[in-house]
């Protein structure tokens, strides 16, 4: 099979730290929500750990849980009905999930920020983007009115908003998708957080402004070196941003690997099939891939590997027993009864 | 903005002529002559008849008389009773009460309206919610009659009787805004229900909003997302009922006006219309017309100050 390239050169080198703590680390993480239907599991046994400074790409389909572990590290589920029975998410060392509603507020918005996917309802329509902004530093720092406005001026202008003054004083609606991403992107940072969670922040915006904004992101991570959870669907948004990425399948990671590896090699039938299925200049005129079947339902899933029904390279066993999240090497993992299989090229 | 205004104002001309025009129709077709009703069952001369007949302009086509009520609309005349009375001076005062009346129920109905619709959004599901809705239904289940009478013996008989409090006059108007307070939160009534619902529905809606998880996740504490966020968002179609409402509870005010015994337009409409005062009547629709557009351009106007997307050009 051919990858696409990969500039190896920009990546950074792997950053693991050994014997210290990392900036967040999320430790068989399981949330279920209570419906009429039953109890949906969307996130079940998620681990993974992000040090400062480092961008981890967790992608994976809708309803691979993947959204809902990020609400859970930011605390914003709606429980009930959603529920924690079991994990631990370690921040700086100190497990969020044991903290009172009034410790992790503090925590939101300083420490831990995050970005929404479409900003046009993510942020209030009766409210300028100058106020939104500048509440941040109103009811964190406590300033005054006018500092707040000046700091708000300034963060429009550093996520480059053109004649940011003038625009303070605008609502939401009067600007584009673009530059309300921005306005967004502005809010999370007000404060220097030292973890920005941004859940697929380029979905609701056309290619050009995707490119710019994911830029802007970059931009904004290496001056502060704070870490960055990129939450998306789209393999093409994470290749020049990412240096590891964790791809999430009915609730539960698949593979955990520096972003090089994943795109020359994939260790799950399932990444294999998402790399497949990119559309590439080179394959023009040829009829696009797709990965057969559909997404697990959350409330009946599947027995043994949860994506079973749809692996071309099914065996026995997978329908009966859950693969375990197998060490590959120090830096990779995949949860494939037949990882060696698939990595050499001759599963199936 | 200013050109909405006058737009708006000129767009009320035509609903004032049809509303009058079709209350003056229908109070021509009752059923009955009105100058036998100023005689009872005593026969009228022929000569007054036909001097009264003439001079009201009653043997006129029904367009006709309407003309001329117009023309004296325009200069500010309401017309004459037939028992020779400027229906004017029929007015005095009695707007001023129903008016106080209605603002009053207006006040009542939105602090309790918006107060319980509120604590039902935040406890759903939880028996504070229940409970709510148990009670809203009660409301408008009890007619006006029922609730008029047992608040005025429970609140303004019995609680004095038995504690000494007396706080709620029964009837007339001499204690101030306190005559108002027992017929006010009678005539609030269903309309505290409907606000109750109509509240816990909005705020719900918006507490599901992307902009209110965004305000959690800045870190803004709760009370600032519900207080600031979520109610500002909420408030709009709660602004439009109650704008909506003050002309119903103007005009729907009889029988709470009865029973208080508080002389105002409810009452004076009912009279008007038993004795076929004609004049009287359309004036009182007139009027009542006016307060409802007025009402209603007011709460246009709120809107956009609560939602900066509505803009009038």
């Amino acid at each position: 099979m051919k990858n696409p390239s990969v500039d190896t050169h920009l990546l950074p080198a792997d950053s693991g730290t050994i014997g210290t703590e990392p900036l967040l680390a999320v430790d068989n993480l399981h949330v279920e929500f209570t419906t009429r239907q039953g109890v949906v599991r969307a996130v079940n046994g998620v681990s993974y750990a992000l040090n400062a400074g480092e961008t981890l790409a967790v992608l994976g389909e809708s309803g691979s849980g993947k959204s809902v572990t990020a609400q859970a590290i930011m605390g914003i589920l709606d429980m009930p009905p959603a529920r924690v029975p079991k994990g631990e998410i370690r921040f700086r060392g100190t497990d969020l999930l044991k903290l009172s509603e009034n410790q992790r507020s503090q925590i939101r918005g300083q420490q831990i920020a995050m970005i929404f996917q479409d900003a046009l309802s993510a942020l209030n329509p009766v409210f300028t983007v100058g106020w939104q902004i500048a509440e941040m530093f109103r009811v964190h720092k406590g300033m005054s009115k006018k500092d707040s406005y000046t700091k708000a001026i300034e963060l429009m202008d550093r996520v480059r908003i053109p004649a940011a003054r003038q625009r303070v004083n605008d609502y939401p609606h009067q600007f584009s998708g673009g530059m309300r991403q921005r306005i967004m992107i502005a809010m999370s940072i007000a404060l220097d957080p030292d973890l920005l969670i941004a859940d697929e922040p380029t979905t609701a915006l056309d290619v050009t402004v995707q490119a710019q904004i994911m830029e802007l992101l970059a931009e904004l991570q290496r001056d502060s070196n704070m870490g960055l959870i990129l939450i998306t669907h789209d393999l093409g948004v994470v290749a020049d941003v990412a240096d590891k990425i964790a791809v999430m399948y009915g609730g539960r990671i698949v593979e955990n690997a520096p972003v090089h590896d994943i795109y020359r090699n994939p260790a799950h039938p399932y990444t294999k099939g998402l790399l497949e299925s990119i559309p590439r200049v080179d394959m023009k005129g040829q009829e696009l891939y797709a990965i057969k079947g559909l997404p697990p339902n959350l409330l009946d899933m599947p027995t043994g590997c949860a994506f079973h029904p749809r692996c071309p390279f099914r065996q026995d066993n997978c329908v009966t027993d859950v693969p375990a999240l197998h060490a590959i090497s120090g830096t990779r993992s995949s949860a494939c009864h037949y990882w060696r299989e698939v990595l050499d090229g001759t599963a199936g | 903005m200013g050109r909405y205004v006058v737009r708006r104002l000129l767009q009320a001309i035509p609903v004032l002529l049809g509303t009058t025009f079709l209350i003056f129709a229908l109070v021509y077709a009752l059923p009955g002559d009105p100058i036998q009703a100023l005689a009872g069952d005593r026969a009228v001369d022929p000569i007054f008849r036909a001097t009264m007949r003439e001079m009201f302009h009653l043997d006129d086509p029904l367009i006709v008389q309407y003309g001329y009520y117009v023309q004296g609309i325009f200069t500010g005349d309401f017309g004459m009773t037939f028992r020779g009375v400027p229906v004017s001076t029929i007015f005095e005062g009695k707007f001023q009460v129903t008016l106080n009346l209605a603002l009053m129920a207006l006040v009542i109905e939105a602090i309790v309206g918006v107060g319980l619709g509120l604590i039902a959004a935040l406890r759903r599901g939880k028996a504070a919610d229940t409970a709510i809705l148990a009670f809203t239904l009660l409301l408008v289940s009890v007619p006006t009659l029922v609730s008029g009478f047992v608040l005025q013996l429970v609140l303004g008989v019995q609680l004095k009787t038995s504690t000494g409090i007396d706080f709620f006059p029964v009837a007339g108007t001499s204690e101030g805004w306190r005559s108002y307070l027992l017929p006010g939160l009678v005539l609030a009534g269903t309309s505290i229900a409907y606000l109750t619902r109509l509240t816990r529905t909005s705020l719900m809606e918006t507490l599901r909003a992307d902009y209110v998880r965004t305000a959690i996740a800045k870190g803004m504490p709760r009370r600032r997302v519900l207080g600031r966020h979520a109610l500002r968002n909420s408030l709009i179609p709660l602004v439009t009922y109650l704008g909506a409402d003050l002309g119903a509870l103007m005009s729907g005010a009889v029988i709470t006006e009865t029973i208080f015994n508080l002389n105002g337009i409810g009452r004076q409409l009912f009279d008007s219309v038993y004795l076929s005062e004609n004049s009287v009547v359309v004036g009182i629709v007139t009027v009542l017309v006016l307060i409802f557009i007025a009402a209603n351009l007011i709460v246009d106007l709120l809107y956009a100050v609560l939602d900066p997307r509505i803009r009038y050009e």
